[in-house]
């Protein structure tokens, strides 16, 4: 597989000095791999920080600015990131109100966001932890590692990040993330397996006229195999997925994002939508919002995700509160 | 034991994960997320440049820094079950004296695999670290009355059962549970790396 790169182990560290050079009103801390925000740390204000593997691009560095994420964490490619790291990360977003972590559910991304909130804790930081579980690919249950954190979580960011921006509590705040994660709901299709810079090749051989059906944002292989069908079918069992399991009342609102996996163009994805939407309005939702664009990316998977989620007023209100940063950008 | 065998150990670990960095990161791409090899590589190397610096008095010592360093150099799931094993390794070793005897390390690595336990919530049969980690602590005590390395050869060999069967588990617990029973007819990489550990111990005793 070709990638543009120069050394394997050297992508993510590359990847942000090239962050760096292109968005100067960012703090990259290369060694370290953290991004933060330029005017980071506010007296007063909670931190909202995100992190995980890198490989999700512009997730989570991309929402680093006003308005969404106060520092991003990025660990290797598909690894999540070591607590030093994230502890570093705490403590330069800490304005001494507090600091929320934003955790994708992940056995590794959990583990090391709890001991470094466990660090941060011992230096007298309150930080609250808000698990986003939004993929109804996977079966949710507590004798297995439960549902993988996906396309929700840029929401959760969006969301959070504009609360915390109105002076909210870190309480708050937390409470808001795992509202929107609660009400949101992600399934995902790949045409295409993903290549790792490590691995070289692809992480599973699909068949031209086949398709993995309930895959993460890992390359890792779905729930099931299946033929490849027309768009329309693949958009129907998509949202009968999300509907069947987190039921939407009739006349509900929602923010709608049909997103790329990375390896598939927009042409393809506004495609998607518009059957998605249509069968949204079907089902009585009103699609009050929406998101169409590679935001939460598994490498170079072709394949795509939709997320749903039940919108109120508030959630609304702090959808469009005014953003500034590399990757999502409104209102101001 | 004594500290220039726990080092050497270290030692064979790192050699082990680097010699097999490939395979580990195949059998995590049939059912996870292709890292497990080049995480722990990166970990474990760190981990013997950290000792080539360091001057650890006791055993234990070796151990806790072992475990440090991987918390502080992998990521992912592996970085905090290991590290956190090799930390919970050297506290349960005695803090004075120069060398520990079979039973000693036996006690030792019990309480390393309850600390990967509660961290992890997992339970033998998910598919996990403890499937191997779990019949080589026991082989290991059992045969501890007839010294180390009769021990670590136990340890070895139950280790390598244990990974074996992984193959026909159902994954319950990290990334390859995403797959549900696709998860069955793959051998598990946490696992087979520490069989590779107590496989390590076995060719330096």
């Amino acid at each position: 597989m070709k990638k543009f790169i120069n050394d394997p182990a050297a992508v993510v560290r590359e990847a942000l000095t090239g962050v760096a050079a292109a968005h100067p009103d960012l703090r990259v801390d290369i060694e370290q791999q953290i991004v933060v925000r330029a005017d980071a740390p506010r007296s007063g204000k909670v931190g909202v920080l995100s992190g995980g593997g890198s490989g999700h691009e512009p997730l989570h560095g991309g929402f680093v600015g006003l308005g969404m994420l106060d520092a991003a964490v990025p660990g290797e490619v598909f690894t999540s990131p070591v607590p030093d790291q994230i502890l570093a990360a705490t403590q330069a977003v800490d304005g001494g109100a507090g600091v929320v972590h934003i955790v994708k559910n992940y056995t590794g991304d959990v583990m090391n966001f709890q001991m470094a909130a466990e660090l941060a804790g011992d230096e007298g930081i309150d930080v609250r932890t808000v698990l986003v579980d939004d993929d109804v690919a996977v079966e949710d249950s507590t004798w297995t590692a439960g549902r993988r954190g996906t396309g929700a979580t840029l929401v959760v960011e969006k969301v959070t990040g504009a609360l915390a921006e109105t002076g909210a509590s870190a309480a708050a705040v937390a409470a808001a993330g795992s509202r929107v994660d609660e009400l949101s709901a992600s399934f995902a299709v790949a045409l295409t397996a993903c290549t790792t810079p490590a691995a070289g090749k692809p992480g599973f051989d699909l068949p031209d006229d086949e398709m993995e059906v309930g895959v993460g944002i890992h390359g890792e292989p779905g729930r099931r195999r299946e033929k490849l069908r027309p768009a329309r079918e693949i958009a129907a069992m998509t949202v009968e997925a999300i509907l069947g399991a987190k039921p939407l009342p009739s006349g509900s609102e929602a923010i709608v994002l049909v997103n790329g996996l990375g390896g598939t163009p927009l042409i393809e994805l506004y495609l998607m939508y518009g059957e998605v939407a249509t069968l949204l309005d079907k089902a009585g939702v009103r699609v009050a919002r929406n998101l169409v664009g590679n935001y939460v990316t598994s490498l170079d998977m072709a394949g795509m995700s939709v997320t749903v989620c039940r919108a109120d007023a508030e959630i609304l209100r702090l959808w469009d509160a005014p953003v500034r940063t590399p990757a999502l950008r409104w209102g101001v | 034991m004594d500290v220039a065998l726990a080092r050497s150990w270290v030692t064979a670990i790192a050699t082990a994960v680097t010699e097999q960095a490939d395979y580990l990161t195949q059998l995590d791409s049939a059912i996870g997320d292709a890292d497990h090899g080049v995480n722990l590589n990166r970990g474990f190397t760190a981990v013997v440049a950290a000792l080539d610096t360091a001057d650890p008095r006791t055993v234990g010592d070796v151990f806790v820094k072992t475990g440090t360093t991987l918390v502080s150099k992998v990521g992912g799931a592996a970085g905090p079950l290991y590290g956190t094993a090799f930390r919970a390794i050297g506290k349960a070793l005695p803090a004075e004296g120069s060398t520990v005897d079979a039973a000693e390390l036996g006690a030792a690595l019990r309480a390393g695999l309850a600390a990967v336990q509660k961290l992890g919530a997992a339970v033998p049969g998910d598919k996990t670290i403890v499937d191997a980690y779990g019949p080589a602590v026991a082989a290991f005590e059992k045969a501890a009355d007839d010294g180390l390395p009769a021990a670590a050869r136990a340890a070895a060999e139950a280790a390598a059962e244990g990974m074996r069967a992984t193959t026909g588990l159902h994954a319950r617990k990290g990334r390859a549970s995403y797959l549900g029973p696709r998860s069955v007819g793959h051998q598990d990489p946490g696992a087979t790396s520490t069989w590779l550990i107590f496989q390590a111990l076995a060719d330096v005793t």
